[in-house]
């Protein structure tokens, strides 16, 4: 997908957040990227809606639970979020999910920086596949796929995804 | 031609024990330090833990008393999440006729997969990484004279926070060399990291008779024309057992010698960072206004030290032989 | 019994034998070289084809653990290394325990040798009483009860006036001294040679000077009190240099040389193999290439094994705490030959440092082949290449660097006083 589909389907987002966040009275919201995609996907929310500042990033590369398989991520980074997140309604970003085990090692990794009031989930792609109970709140677009195929999300700008397939 | 890469790195490039700086290259100790910024992030939150290593044990095996490097490793380990076993084998195992490899059998035994060791005899973490089972890790805290790996890089990630790299970097190690495992350390990571020059500053008795060729340094015994011109100042602990062991006259002789003095710090000059790897002995190594002082980060040392370690820990259990 | 040893190739440096020659041994001893003798009718003939005949070897080092350790090894296990590796006669240094400081100890030794029956052990005395450099030993009656030397045991006297007097009372009955050239202060802590590799591995070191000034002090006191002085095991260029001076002025001077000093160098404790861990301690190459001119001009007469067999828990332990010594015996005969192979000596000169240059330094009539001489003889495969590995050793010492090198030549059979004490089984 190109970037002006990109560019469209974040508009679907940043409108279904907008009206949620208004239905829900929610003020002052948080938001908080997953490191790299969910960051940029962030990122280009936080300029839509015109929230303020400043963007969590969130590094999940110490929660993850393949941790003894496969090591740690060369590129695993310092999360950066704000002083306190107690009481505070954070919306979590990421650019894909399929299984929800980064979702889970990032709800993980922000009660360790706080206690937040209620996370949002929002997502650019959702597919299936999931081994975990963990579901977006809202998302740019559903997908089916084969469950070999990887979708790619490529940035930081401009944004597009791609599906990779595996090669037999 | 050294035999501490081979058995410190699997075929595949992967660090399988830290015993020694020597062996290893720029790439994996970039690689620590990058990680290590990773960590320091983790200090500074609310729960200052990650799940990391949750299910491992860490075996702190100090024959040798420490109190500063057991410490920080012990909160390293604690918070990747890591089951930590502090044993002070004093002389007693030894004593009961326990050999080093009995205990660390026993303790392989107790499926502990990492072990920090500390021992007075310089190779014996080397030793152990030769005799220990597959997959069990074995990290350097310090053996006899020979190396004390987490200490240096601890260190160099300092010293990369204040100077951003090490590429025109001249640093001047001062003190005790010959006894110091740290400086050994300190002087394998600056010439792999790529340090312009590295300067060792000392009276001959505290200097090895070969270190510039053994080590790659220039040796001063001038303090004065030792720190000339350098970014960074090392001073080393001197131990009292010196004085006893003929190698110098007297802590006061020392100290007006190869002291630190607010005089000599003012000639380097303002930008020049005063490093040491504690406990400072004031008034014999330096001046407690210079330990004290702007430009010393010493206690940022220490902060950090657990960082590293942690780079050091996760990176060693961060994979499994046996996996894909 | 008699023996005729037929088609080998026999060197004999004391008669400059270097020929196909056969050999004679009649009741013991050398019956003719050459020819047979008149009406000599062989009981049994040795086929030495292909194969060098030379004498026994003789070796002025060689630790048997026997008084004192026999949980490493003893008298029998190391006799029997010993046979194995051409390897006729050897001397007992004086650091058993007890130490050999008294006829009794002396006496067992020789006794336990005896009925082991594989090599010829002639005892070290103490030089001093319990080698504690405070009291001297009883010397005449140690020399009575078998005592080819008197010596320290590689525990250097630290007090000059006591070695000095030692020195003189070994002179009176006109006894040979040997002493390790080690000044006890100097290398008090140390376990490796003060130079690079220790330097960069942070063992602590052992200078040189541990060596020269031990050498230094023990040949002005040799020359003023006019005893015969031998020096163990040299490993420094300055040492070297020193003994050629100190022979200039005394001749009776005479030095020897451990096997593994002429081969290696600082840089095989690289990696802290223990097995590497020798005193005094492998020093540079510069030093080892002295020690190796040394030897092929004759100023270092004999080289020797310093045999040092230990068990595995010494050796299993970090380097600076692992028990110094090299097993040596079955080594030395192969490891001697590529030094020949290095064009550092002649077959025969090689030969010679192992037979007739340890024998002047003992002034015994062994180590030659001249008739009527004990029948000592080492015959091997100069040809054979193989592999050294642990389960080779009848040594119950399995601590050498030299497990996985590749050696040439092959003990087939010894012979002691005619008597064959060891022959290689049939592969």
């Amino acid at each position: 997908m190109n970037p002006a589909g990109v560019d469209s389907l974040l508009q679907g987002m940043a409108g279904k957040l907008e009206r949620r966040l208004e239905a829900e009275g929610i003020e002052r919201p948080l938001v908080v990227g997953i490191h790299r995609g969910g960051v940029w996907v962030a990122e280009r929310l936080l300029e839509m809606l015109a929230l303020e500042g400043p963007l969590g990033r969130l590094d999940i590369g110490f929660y993850r639970d393949d941790f003894s398989r496969i090591g740690l991520d060369p590129e695993v980074r310092p999360s950066r979020l704000p002083l306190s997140i107690d009481d505070r309604t954070l919306i979590l970003v990421d650019d894909v999910i399929q299984t929800g085990r980064t979702v889970r090692a990032a709800l993980n990794a922000l009660f360790d920086f706080g206690r937040p009031r209620r996370v949002l989930l929002a997502v650019l792609a959702e597919r299936g596949g999931r081994e975990l109970p963990i579901q977006p709140d809202l998302s740019g677009i559903r997908a089916e796929l084969p469950a070999t195929d990887r979708i790619h999300l490529q940035g930081p700008a401009p944004l597009a995804l791609h599906i990779v397939r595996a090669h037999p | 031609m050294t035999p501490f890469g081979p058995i410190q790195r699997d075929p595949e490039g992967r660090l399988r024990h830290f015993l020694s700086i020597e062996g290893l290259d720029r790439a994996l100790l970039t690689r620590i330090l990058d990680l290590a910024e990773g960590f320091a992030g983790v200090g500074e939150r609310l729960i200052k833990k990650v799940p990391l290593c949750r299910g491992h044990t860490v075996a702190n095996l100090f024959f040798e008393t420490s109190t500063r490097t057991r410490t920080t490793f012990e909160l390293a380990a604690k918070r990747l999440s890591a089951d930590v076993l502090n044993l002070n084998i004093g002389a007693s195992a030894t004593a009961k006729g326990e050999t080093l490899l009995d205990t660390l059998r026993n303790l392989e035994a107790m499926q502990c997969d990492l072990f920090v060791v500390r021992h007075q005899a310089s190779g014996t973490a080397h030793f152990l990484a030769q005799h220990s089972a597959p997959g069990v890790r074995i990290v350097n805290a310090g053996d006899g004279r020979h190396a004390h790996p987490t200490q240096a890089m601890l260190d160099m990630f300092t010293i990369r926070r204040h100077r951003g790299g090490f590429a025109d970097l001249r640093v001047a190690i001062v003190g005790d060399i010959l006894h110091s495992r740290v400086a050994r350390s300190q002087i394998h990571a600056l010439n792999v990291l790529g340090a312009r020059e590295v300067r060792v500053v000392g009276p001959r008795t505290l200097i090895p008779t070969e270190a510039a060729a053994a080590l790659g340094v220039r040796v001063f015994h001038d303090l004065a024309a030792g720190l000339d011109g350098v970014d960074v100042v090392i001073m080393l602990r001197l131990q009292r057992e010196r004085m006893a062991g003929a190698l110098l006259p007297s802590e006061r002789e020392y100290y007006q010698r190869w002291g630190l003095t607010p005089e000599r710090l003012a000639a380097v000059g303002e930008g020049a960072l005063v490093m040491h790897p504690g406990p400072i002995n004031r008034g014999v190594e330096m001046a407690s206004e210079v330990a004290d002082g702007p430009q010393s980060v010493i206690l940022e040392q220490v902060r950090l030290g657990i960082a590293v370690r942690m780079a050091v820990i996760a990176l060693l259990l961060g994979y499994d032989e046996a996996g894909p | 019994m008699k023996i005729a040893i037929r088609g080998g190739h026999l060197i004999d440096p004391a008669n400059a034998l270097d020929a196909p020659l056969d050999l004679y041994l009649a009741e013991g001893r050398v019956a003719a070289v050459g020819k047979a003798p008149d009406g000599f009718h062989a009981d049994r003939g040795i086929d030495a084809r292909g194969r060098v005949v030379c004498p026994g070897l003789i070796d002025l080092r060689a630790r048997l653990r026997e008084p004192g350790e026999a949980d490493r090894a003893d008298i029998a296990s190391e006799t029997r290394a010993a046979a194995a590796g051409g390897v006729t006669t050897l001397c007992c240094p004086p650091d058993t325990d007890p130490v050999m400081d008294t006829p009794a100890v002396a006496t067992l030794v020789q006794r336990r040798a005896q009925a082991a029956g594989s090599a010829r052990v002639l005892p070290v005395g103490a030089l001093t009483r319990g080698l504690e450099g405070r009291q001297l030993s009883e010397m005449g009656a140690l020399a009575e009860a078998g005592c080819v030397a008197l010596g320290d045991g590689g525990r250097p006297t630290a007090d000059n006036r006591v070695q000095r007097r030692a020195f003189e009372y070994a002179a009176t009955f006109g006894l040979l001294c040997m002493t390790q050239p080690q000044d006890p202060q100097l290398t008090a802590g140390g376990c490796a040679h003060d130079g690079t590799v220790a330097t960069r591995l942070g063992l602590p070191g052992i200078p040189e000077s541990a060596e020269t000034l031990a050498l230094a002090r023990d040949l002005a006191l040799a020359e003023e009190t006019g005893v015969r002085l031998h020096f163990n095991g040299l490993s420094s260029a300055r040492g070297v240099r020193l003994l050629g001076r100190g022979r200039y002025d005394n001749p009776r001077v005479t030095a020897d040389v451990a096997i593994h000093q002429l081969h290696l160098d600082e840089h095989a404790l690289e990696g802290f193999d223990p097995n590497c861990h020798v005193l005094p301690p492998l020093r540079t190459g510069a030093d080892r290439d002295a020690l190796r001119n040394a030897l092929a001009q004759g100023h270092i007469a004999a080289i020797c094994s310093d045999h040092q067999p230990h068990d595995r828990d010494a050796k299993t332990a970090p380097f600076p705490d692992t028990a110094p010594g090299i097993s040596a015996l079955e080594t030395l005969l192969p490891l001697t030959l590529a030094l020949v192979d290095l064009g550092l000596l002649t077959l025969a000169q090689g030969i010679e440092r192992l037979t007739l240059g340890p024998a002047r330094v003992l002034d015994l009539p062994y180590g030659r082949l001249d008739p009527g001489r004990s029948a000592d003889i080492c015959i091997f495969d100069p040809e054979r290449r193989w592999t050294l590995r642990p389960t080779d050793l009848l040594s119950h010492g399995h601590n050498t660097p030299f497990i996985g090198r590749e050696l040439r030549g092959r003990v087939t059979h010894t012979l002691l006083a005619g008597r064959l004490v060891y022959e290689e089984s049939k592969p």
